[in-house]
């Protein structure tokens, strides 16, 4: 049975309802990360999640990616309540997360192996996603090598090579510098132009938040809630985007209501 | 290798020191043979052969019982830290033995084995094993979450998780404690062929020094200290070749 790739069959690829989230760390107090977050994502759809430091941006990726438990309200992917961990739901974690004991190339194979392809498929395809965010020359290096931005890259090739249709992206650039980031966020968007995948972008950076998504959702101060989702719009085939009126409108309006969250956290 | 000379300079001193006492008469012969005298019984007793066949014996049982620790320790600290029920059921065990005198073990070890090598074996085992265990505990314990969950999340499952992040994880920590429960292990196998054995080096040096030939008697004291020396290089070599992804 194929499924024509121009019409999804649900609505919704990730509904998010009323969820909060409360971290109960066996030492300290607990913490009411989340509060009654609702927050609907169409299949193909790129969003940005803005919201001041420590509001539960991850808390939420992470309970979308299933590695923490749904305990209040209610997360379904595609339908379906969100199940354990699995490829079809890429991760890139806010601090890289790679294997510390094994090469970039072999972080970058290691999800290709679990989908058991041939090796010289694995070789091809991991030396692509690495030749694509730069790193190629590096390939035996391990981790503990490599620059905070390289290491960066390594776990967005790392994620990107197993293609999965969602994309939970947790500051993916925050690490590099702006020549590198620039270039990193045309590539992020050609890929999802591309293999129309559902991207969650987490990022502190308003300019890249419009650039990218299609909706920007800010995020209140702790416990997070959304505060606002602000639809984008803008005409993303206009090589001068950034430079239009209509580009540093929309960066103001979002930029104020960031900043009223903000100035709640100091 | 320059380096490693002058690195080992003190050493060269030491025994240089040791010869001149003796020879000037500060120290009795009967109390610190000197050290070519000992040299020369040590070489009298390699080429009887005796050094070799006791050093064999020695050898066999220290690395099994070292070698049984390390895998049955590995298992269980890792296994103590992934299932909570192993680590309810086997923590207070590990807590009560882990004080204990290991040395203590030497009387009952032969009650159940005999003066053989199964006695001896049993020993370092039940010996080594605590250190390895709780090593092996502590550093599965460490395994980063976020590894734990990259890897779900690239398609591991959780037993796969197991063998892909944590064990790796507890390496650093485990190879510590293996290179404690090295030195554990020529603790306990001397002592216990020292005190009840019909072979080993442990039983020569017993012997020896029985026969008041102390001049071999220390040849062997050195020769176990040379032999606890390389193994100990060789567990750090092989640390350094297994953790070589740290820097
Ligand atoms: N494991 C944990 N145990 C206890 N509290 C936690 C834990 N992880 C996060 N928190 C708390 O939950 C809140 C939300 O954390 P989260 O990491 O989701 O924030 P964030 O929006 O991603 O922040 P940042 O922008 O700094 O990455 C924070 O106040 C934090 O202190
Ligand atoms: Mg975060």
């Amino acid at each position: 049975m194929s499924m024509t790739s121009g019409d999804a069959p649900f609505k919704l690829q990730i509904d998010v309802r009323d969820v909060s989230h409360t971290y109960r760390p066996a030492r300290g107090h607990t913490v009411l990360a989340l509060e009654s977050v609702s927050l609907q994502i169409a299949p193909r759809e790129f969003v940005a999640l803005l919201g001041p430091s420590g509001c539960g941006k991850s808390t939420l990726l992470y309970l979308v990616g299933g590695f923490l438990p749904v305990e209040t309200g209610a997360i379904e992917i595609e339908g379906a309540p969100v199940g354990a961990p699995g490829p079809d739901r890429g991760i890139v974690f806010q601090h890289f997360a790679l294997f510390p004991w094994k090469t970039v190339r072999a972080n970058v194979r290691y999800g290709l192996e679990k989908m058991g392809l041939a090796r010289p498929e694995q070789e091809r395809r991991a030396q692509g996603y690495i030749d694509l965010v730069g790193l190629k020359g590096f390939e035996e290096s391990y981790p503990s090598q490599l620059s905070g931005g390289m290491k960066q890259r390594a776990a967005l090739a790392r994620t990107l090579a197993v293609e999965p249709k969602i994309l939970l992206m947790d500051e993916p650039f925050g690490a590099l510098d702006a020549q590198t980031r620039s270039l990193m966020q045309t590539e992020l968007l050609a890929i999802w132009q591309k293999t129309q995948k559902t991207v969650i972008f987490v990022t502190h950076d308003v300019q890249e938040a419009v650039l990218l998504a299609q909706r920007v959702v800010v995020m209140s101060a702790r416990p997070g809630r959304v505060k606002a989702v602000v639809p984008v719009g803008l005409d993303r085939a206009d090589p001068h985007l950034v430079r239009t009126a209509a580009f540093g409108a929309k960066v103001d309006e979002i930029w104020s209501l960031v900043r009223e969250e903000e100035l709640k956290v100091r | 290798m320059p380096v490693a000379a002058v690195k080992y300079l003190p050493l060269l001193l030491l025994a240089l020191a040791w010869e001149a006492v003796v020879r000037l008469g500060l120290i009795s012969r009967e109390v610190l043979p000197s050290l070519f005298d000992v040299l020369k019984a040590g070489w009298g007793l390699a080429r009887e052969g005796e050094l070799w066949q006791n050093g064999w014996a020695s050898l066999y049982r220290g690395a099994a019982g070292l070698a049984l620790a390390v895998v049955l320790g590995g298992v269980l600290g890792i296994a103590m830290a992934w299932w909570r029920t192993v680590n309810v059921f086997v923590a207070p065990l590990v807590e009560a033995l882990y004080p204990l005198p290991k040395s203590a073990l030497i009387p009952v070890t032969v009650l159940w084995l005999g003066f053989g090598d199964g006695s001896k074996i049993l020993l370092i085992f039940l010996g080594c094993m605590i250190p390895v265990t709780v090593a092996a505990y502590n550093g599965a314990r460490s395994s980063e979450q976020h590894l734990i969950w990259s890897a779900r999340s690239l398609g591991a499952g959780r037993l796969r998780v197991l063998w892909d992040v944590v064990v790796p994880s507890a390496l650093p920590e485990l190879l510590n404690g293996i290179r404690t429960a090295l030195a554990l292990t020529f603790v306990l196998l001397v002592s216990s062929e020292l005190i009840v054995a019909r072979a080993g080096l442990g039983y020569l040096i017993g012997f020896l020094g029985d026969q008041g030939v102390y001049d071999a008697m220390f040849a062997v004291v050195l020769f176990v200290a040379f032999m606890g020396f390389f193994a100990d290089r060789l567990c750090l070599l092989l640390t350094h070749r297994v953790l070589a992804w740290r820097e």
